[in-house]
């Protein structure tokens, strides 16, 4: 999986709330058996017109926004399904980073397992971040996850939050799985001996 | 020891280790896979030279994007073929037992862990998909996850997780006639909103809860994600073993009894805490039918779309005028005016037998309305089954409802049942986002019997005085 240590680039404003998993990836994309090649898919129903053009109203179509490698978005992003296929499609799209107030569970989870940064800041910082992101590509942010900060382009600081244990798997971009064989096969070895006595009906 | 919910319980009965970094590792218990979420977790599995740990507690079935029309004619969709093939090819090679579209017992993920017996109390149940949180109506840790959570699952039997927090919604009082399972899940999203369950377990209790059958207590827990929870949990109880006992899956004789001696263990204690509770009065509550885009954009039936401009937080104005525009609705309109031209019964919240039951009883003898086209998609293949030897299929069709093969169908739309843009539909599905049903296309959820209502009239009404 790809580190996360710092990243500088243009910010792209999504001022909506409760942006949901089929928002950011619709179904007619979730046919494929790969993890690649989702970026076209990205926010499709809001960013294509129904003949397949641009909608040149959405923020990613804008003059600036094409190369944003950051989202700022609003409230509780990540709502509804758990389709991988959200982070997968905004990894291939290039973000690497969505600023919110609030993420839901399981697309929060799935963030750090591709490398993708959720990163959790108060209202009032959320607002002072679409100011700057609405500057354009003129307003780059740089991210830096060892110190939680989120530079502007004017010199202000805003911290973020980040669960403590996810943020060093983003930093050493970890494989979770790698780890538990190797590590907790004996723990998981000796739990299963133990419910094989205990609840034999499972 | 201190008091526990059955939250805590079922959790501290599955930690198998705590990691350097504070995070447990879970055992899994139970893994349900389909087809859209697992081939590229089972690819991961094939590059890195792994095997499934335990296939015997694996379970696959295709169900997301399955054509719902004739399985007798090969599938329309190169895509949705290749994907159904992927899922048999990686059943095969993994040793995974697998229901093809071609199997009776074929059905919604969710509808047919319970169906089998492979649904049990106390268990720990994960599935790539967000609905998962059904299978809590019988007391079982049950939630989505992503991909790569399916292959860490796959290869360990095990989750990396942090405990979540404790949320009771008590449900007092009895449900009044021509109100369900439905109304009440949509009440509470209603109520907390659809992040108010955020990093949250919610354990539903009271009277009402306990008067519920298994089927409609799944309704409550598969909506619980829309309300931001993860998982929903029901404590078992009789009703609970009575479903389960001689399903093929279950414990059998001496093993059943010796399971519930133990499943009687799972109750939250007296005093056990709770971070947040939430309490609704059942006997208050109307059908309710949603307005907008949102799990939470719910209204009585009797009321009217509400006006976004009496909302005082200013990013929720704008997205609720979103929604408004969204559904091409005026603010002020009553609910039992807007007339629809769709009407979806089925899915994991309201695909079972009961479902069917209820519609049928609502629509005997009548008539779909003619601006109305009106599908049925039983959530099983064993559910249409005893619908047809109940004869439920044929009142359906002679009232005019469209009655199809098995599947997730039109709840998210990746077959060809869909919505054409601007069409409206009353639908007892779990999920009115934009473009959820089909790009443009507008969704109402309801309960079966006020869908199939609605089917009748051609716009929404009020079971309550109608028939």
């Amino acid at each position: 999986m790809q580190k996360f240590t710092t990243l500088t680039g243009v910010a792209a404003p999504l001022e909506i709330i409760n942006v949901d998993t089929d928002m950011i990836i619709p179904k007619q994309y979730l046919k494929t058996i790969k993890r690649t090649g989702l970026g076209t898919g990205l926010f499709s129903e809001m960013r294509y017109n129904e003949d397949g053009s641009d909608n040149p109203d959405f923020v990613l179509n804008k003059p600036g926004y094409k190369a944003a490698t950051i989202l700022v978005a609003g409230d509780n992003f990540g709502c509804g399904s758990s389709r991988e296929h959200a982070p997968w499609a905004l990894v291939d799209y290039g973000i690497r980073c969505v600023i919110s107030t609030s993420f839901a569970d399981i697309f929060y989870n799935n963030c750090f397992n591709n490398g993708l940064l959720p990163a959790i800041v108060s209202r009032e910082d959320l607002d002072k971040l679409f100011d700057d992101a609405n500057r354009g590509a003129n307003a780059t942010l740089t991210i830096d996850l060892e110190a939680q900060e989120i530079r502007g382009p004017d010199g202000g600081v805003v911290k973020f939050e980040i669960d403590p244990q996810r943020k060093q798997k983003l930093l050493n971009g970890l494989d979770d799985i790698g780890e538990t064989v190797h590590a907790r096969g004996p723990a998981i070895d000796a739990y299963e001996q133990r419910i094989a006595g205990n609840r034999p009906w499972l | 020891m201190a008091p526990r919910t059955l939250y805590d319980k079922i959790w501290d009965d599955h930690v198998v280790d705590t990691r350097e970094d504070g995070a447990s590792l879970l055992y899994i218990d139970r893994h349900l896979v389909h087809e859209v979420t697992s081939p590229q977790a089972f690819e991961g599995l094939r590059v890195s030279g792994r095997k499934v740990r335990a296939p015997q507690k694996t379970l696959a079935v295709v169900d997301h994007n399955v054509p719902t029309s004739d399985r007798s004619k090969p599938n329309p969709d190169p895509e949705s073929a290749t994907q159904i093939e992927t899922l048999a090819q990686n059943a095969r090679d993994f040793g995974v037992e697998y229901y093809s579209e071609h199997d009776v017992r074929q059905g919604v993920v969710h509808i047919i862990g319970p169906e089998q017996g492979f649904t049990l109390p106390g268990t720990t149940i994960v599935c790539g998909d967000s609905h998962t949180s059904t299978h809590g109506a019988f007391g079982a840790l049950a939630h989505g996850i992503g991909t790569s959570e399916v292959e860490h699952v796959l290869a360990t039997q095990t989750l990396i997780q942090k405990k979540a927090k404790n949320m009771l919604v008590q449900v007092d009082g009895s449900l009044p006639e021509g109100v369900t399972a439905k109304d009440i899940i949509l009440a509470i999203i209603g109520e907390i909103g659809t992040a108010g369950g955020t990093g949250h377990v919610m354990e539903y209790a009271g009277q009402a809860i306990r008067e519920l059958s298994m089927e409609g207590r799944m309704t409550v827990c598969n909506m619980s994600i829309e309300g931001g929870a993860r998982a929903g949990l029901i404590a078992p109880d009789e009703k609970t073993y009575a479903y389960l006992r001689g399903r093929p899956k279950a414990p059998q004789g001496a093993a059943f009894d010796e399971a519930v001696r133990f499943w009687d263990t799972l109750r939250t204690d007296d005093g056990a805490h709770f971070d947040e509770v939430v309490r609704l009065d059942a006997a208050n509550l109307p059908p309710i039918v949603s307005w907008g885009t949102s799990p939470e954009d719910v209204i009585s039936v009797a009321g009217v779309v509400p006006d976004p401009d009496q909302i005082t937080d200013e990013a929720k104005r704008i997205s609720k005028h979103r929604a408004l525009e969204y559904m091409g609705l005026k603010a002020g309109t009553k609910i039992t005016d807007i007339g629809i031209d769709r009407v979806f019964i089925g899915s994991c919240t309201n695909g079972r037998i009961e479902d069917l039951r209820a519609v049928a009883r609502m629509v005997e003898g009548k008539k779909v309305h003619a601006n109305v086209n009106a599908m049925v998609v039983p959530g099983s293949g064993l559910v249409k089954q005893q619908a047809e030897q109940e004869g439920i299929d044929r009142i359906l069709i002679a009232a005019g409802f469209d009655w199809r093969e098995p599947g997730c169908s039109m709840c998210l739309a990746m077959n060809p049942d869909r919505l054409a843009p601007h069409e409206r539909c009353a639908s007892t599905s779990n999920r009115n986002f934009e473009g959820r049903q089909g790009f443009k296309g507008r969704t109402h959820l309801v309960s079966p019997a006020m869908a199939a209502a609605a089917a009748i009239e051609g716009h929404f009404v009020d079971i309550r005085n109608w028939g």
